[in-house]
């Protein structure tokens, strides 16, 4: 309420940035990418502890068999996504952090072949058996965040979810991942959910769209009405502001409080999930299908952005070359999208289960100037955070002083980089000084 | 299958807005265009003579000190716009080797001896103004009547909030002349219509944000009204207009949160009419201003946004 009146007063605009949507791939609908002839798979695709590899090489796999078994509760297995062979198990840089990590190599034998799948009536499953279909099922948050979702489904007793919201925001610009599957994959989505609302017991739940997608708000709404949920469902036209997909942003803009500094979105009883995620989630405990594919926009500067259903392990060369190749004025390639993306070393970097887009560009590197005191990335800041404090801070190596202003509460969405007129990489001060900190915390 | 073109690797964000330092610094310059052009016309071609020796001469300053200071040199806008500002709060007569030092003040004193761009802690136009003011008062406090002519010499006059100033116009007739420019003062100040025009077109482009010139405006016509004073008249009379958005706005000098920003100006506009009613100076903008401008590091350390999630009395540390 307050803040609602300083906000109408433009004493505190609401924070966030509008970068152009640049949405190029949203007119197109999902394609199936041809079977690689062989994929690269990480070992660490999610947050948590790496998977274990359980194939040596020669072993023959089909699609869908565990290739490497999580190693502990907060981690996830990871499946073959090719029937073949297992021609090594290799180093491999991570698409993620771009350091080396350990990776499983299968050259496929062309047939596709998969293990063979259970599937099951969700309604008739009890809790644990659901928990242990979405585990098995190798699923993580698709959004990006990558956090194993089994661990999200497993609330402490002490908090208890009293409501779900989808995030169908896609506020990074380009990106269409998520729109395409609203729009043709409506139903797995609604009955992925239904099946959280399930485990969770949980009688409410909200969709959130950002506006600038009618069309899948409209087909939400309409499969929202026609489907038989447990609970009232609200599809939610939320502003399209970066970075609306952010859980705490989601969650403000939802149900109109704010997760506690430090604390975790079901500390005020919510539990945000990703709409690929749900799609997914309903493959594994309805159809007994383990997490092996999902859709990715290829987009940029490349002639023809496509959405496509593509393998874990596909390197993304090979997805630019079905959209027309490689511009020859590109010479940057982000995994994710423009805003907190990861710029990759090679264009054979594999797609892995956090990648919902592959961004080809031009680089935009640009010379660092003065801060001259704008107060624009405060402007923007969607934690109401002051962001050039950070910058000053890690300069003079005052490292001490970065928690009194709140630094671990970034959520290094890159809205103040975005606005600073002096071209200053604030996130990359920042995650300096959170590495600093850490380290002093650590002595 | 390989492809070894080698990639170039970023931080993210790889996406980046329009702002930049110099549109900043030169959507300030042709805001500055009509009041600029309005000092020409009201005050005479002597006034083109001011601006083009202060602009070249803070240019100069400005690459000799990032020369001795060993840091590049790049023509952002600002000293430009630091060379325009200082002539439009002179005199509309002031002597050009006056000129000359006064804008080296501003550029090497005022702005590079504290860092540069976004170190200064006082507004450089501002800054010189005071210096020349105080170095040679007689040369600084001979104002003329406007002479609405290129070449005219120009009657020394006082200006409306001076000692002795008589005007044979009508209260109504008084306000359109401050409204339009027509009265005696500093070269760029006295038209407050060409000022806001200047000013709708910062707000217009997000270069300025409404609070601090609202605020300061306010303050000083509630205030003045309190103590007896023509609210009207010392809205319009002097530097305030031109201070209060060209000048109390500097991003630089004045605090960076919105709530600091009204404090900033609540208290530029209250010593403006303390100034003006009980100081022995007719005027009182650019001290108003340098004044807040000392105390806005102190304003931003205690004036802070409250992040989002922060509990008060709970101190805890997020979870990596």
């Amino acid at each position: 309420m307050n803040t609602r009146v300083f906000e109408l007063l433009g004493l505190k605009s609401p924070a966030g940035v509008h970068p152009p949507s640049q949405k190029l791939a949203a007119g197109h609908a999902i394609e199936r990418a041809p079977l690689p002839k062989s994929v690269t798979l990480p070992l660490q695709q999610h947050i948590g502890a790496p998977a274990k590899a359980v194939v040596k090489k020669g072993d023959k796999v089909k699609v869908g068999q565990v290739i490497a078994e999580a190693s502990g509760f907060v981690s996830a297995p990871i499946h073959a996504t090719i029937s073949g062979i297992v021609k090594q198990l290799a180093t491999v840089a991570s698409p993620v952090t771009g350091h080396p990590v350990s990776g499983v190599i299968i050259e496929s034998d062309g047939k596709d072949e998969w293990i063979e799948l259970t599937p099951a009536d969700p309604e008739a499953l009890s809790k644990e058996e659901v928990l242990t279909r979405v585990k098995d099922a190798g699923i993580v948050g698709m959004g990006g965040a990558t956090f194993p979702t089994h661990v999200k489904l497993s609330p402490p007793p002490e908090k208890s979810i009293k409501s779900i919201i989808v995030n169908g925001a896609e506020c990074e610009p380009y990106i269409t991942a998520d729109d395409r599957l609203m729009l043709e994959e409506t139903d797995r989505i609604l009955r992925g959910l239904k099946t959280m609302m399930q485990v969770l017991s949980v009688k409410r739940a909200y969709i959130a769209i950002e506006e600038n997608k009618p069309q899948a708000i409209a087909r939400m709404r309409q499969a929202v009405t026609e489907s038989s949920l447990p609970g009232e469902v609200e599809v939610v036209a939320v502003p399209a502001k970066y970075p609306m997909g952010a859980e705490k942003t989601l969650v403000k803009a939802i149900l109109g409080v704010e997760v506690p500094e430090g604390g975790l979105p079901m500390d005020v009883g919510a539990l945000v999930q990703n709409v690929a995620t749900l799609a997914a989630v309903y493959d594994a405990v309805a159809l007994g299908k383990p997490l092996v594919e999902r859709v990715v926009t290829v987009t940029g500067l490349v002639s023809e952005p496509k959405n496509l259903l593509v393998r874990f392990g596909t390197a993304a060369l090979q997805l630019i070359e079905l959209c027309g190749g490689i511009p020859p004025e590109a010479d940057e390639m982000i995994f994710g999208g423009p805003m907190m993306g990861i710029a990759q070393v090679s264009y054979d970097a594999p797609i892995i289960k956090g990648t919902n887009c592959v961004l080809v560009k031009q680089s935009d590197i640009r010379v660092e100037h003065s801060c001259i005191r704008c107060g624009r990335c405060i402007e923007s800041c969607p934690m109401d955070l002051m962001p050039l404090m950070y910058v000053n801070y890690v300069k003079r190596g005052a490292y001490e002083s970065l928690s009194d202003y709140h630094i671990t509460n970034c959520v290094e969405c890159g809205a103040c980089v975005y606005n600073c007129p002096a071209n200053i990489p604030i996130v990359s001060y920042i995650k300096i000084g959170k590495t600093e900190l850490q380290k002093q915390g650590e002595k | 299958m390989g492809n070894s073109t080698p990639l170039v690797l970023s931080p993210a964000p790889h996406l980046r807005g329009r702002a930049s330092i110099s549109r900043d610094m030169y959507l300030v310059v042709i805001a500055l265009l009509l009041p600029t052009v309005g000092a020409i016309y009201f005050f005479g071609l002597y006034v083109l003579l001011m601006l083009a020796t202060a602009v070249i001469t803070a240019v100069l300053t400005e690459y000799i000190a990032k020369l001795m200071r060993k840091r590049p040199f790049n023509l952002d806008g600002s000293a430009i716009v630091t060379g325009i500002l200082f002539v439009l709060v002179l005199p509309p007569r002031t002597p050009l080797w006056i000129v000359v030092v006064g804008s080296i003040f501003c550029i090497a004193i005022a702005k590079e001896a504290f860092g540069g761009l976004g170190h200064n802690i006082f507004n450089p136009a501002l800054a010189g103004r005071i210096f020349v003011t105080v170095s040679f008062a007689g040369a600084l406090n001979r104002f003329i009547a406007p002479t609405n002519s290129w070449l005219a010499d120009g009657i020394t006059t006082a200006t409306p909030l001076g000692e002795g100033f008589i005007s044979t116009m009508s209260k109504g007739e008084l306000y359109k002349a401050l409204f339009l420019g027509n009265v005696a003062g500093s070269a760029g100040e006295t038209s407050a219509l060409l000022i806001l025009i200047g000013g709708a077109i910062l707000l217009a482009f997000g270069v300025i944000k409404w609070h601090i010139p609202v605020f300061y405006l306010g303050t000083v016509f509630v205030l003045s009204f309190l103590m007896g004073l023509d609210p009207l008249l010392h809205i319009l009379a002097g530097g305030l207009m031109l201070g209060a958005f060209f000048m109390a706005t500097d991003y630089v000098t004045s605090p960076l949160t919105t709530r600091g920003k009204i404090i900033f100006a609540v208290g530029a506009g209250i010593l403006v009419v303390l100034i003006r009613k009980l100081g022995s100076m007719p005027e009182g903008v650019a001290y108003s201003i340098l004044l807040m401008n000392a105390f806005t590091p102190l304003i931003d350390r205690y004036v802070r946004p409250r992040p989002y999630g922060y509990v008060k009395g709970v101190k805890k540390e997020a979870s990596p």
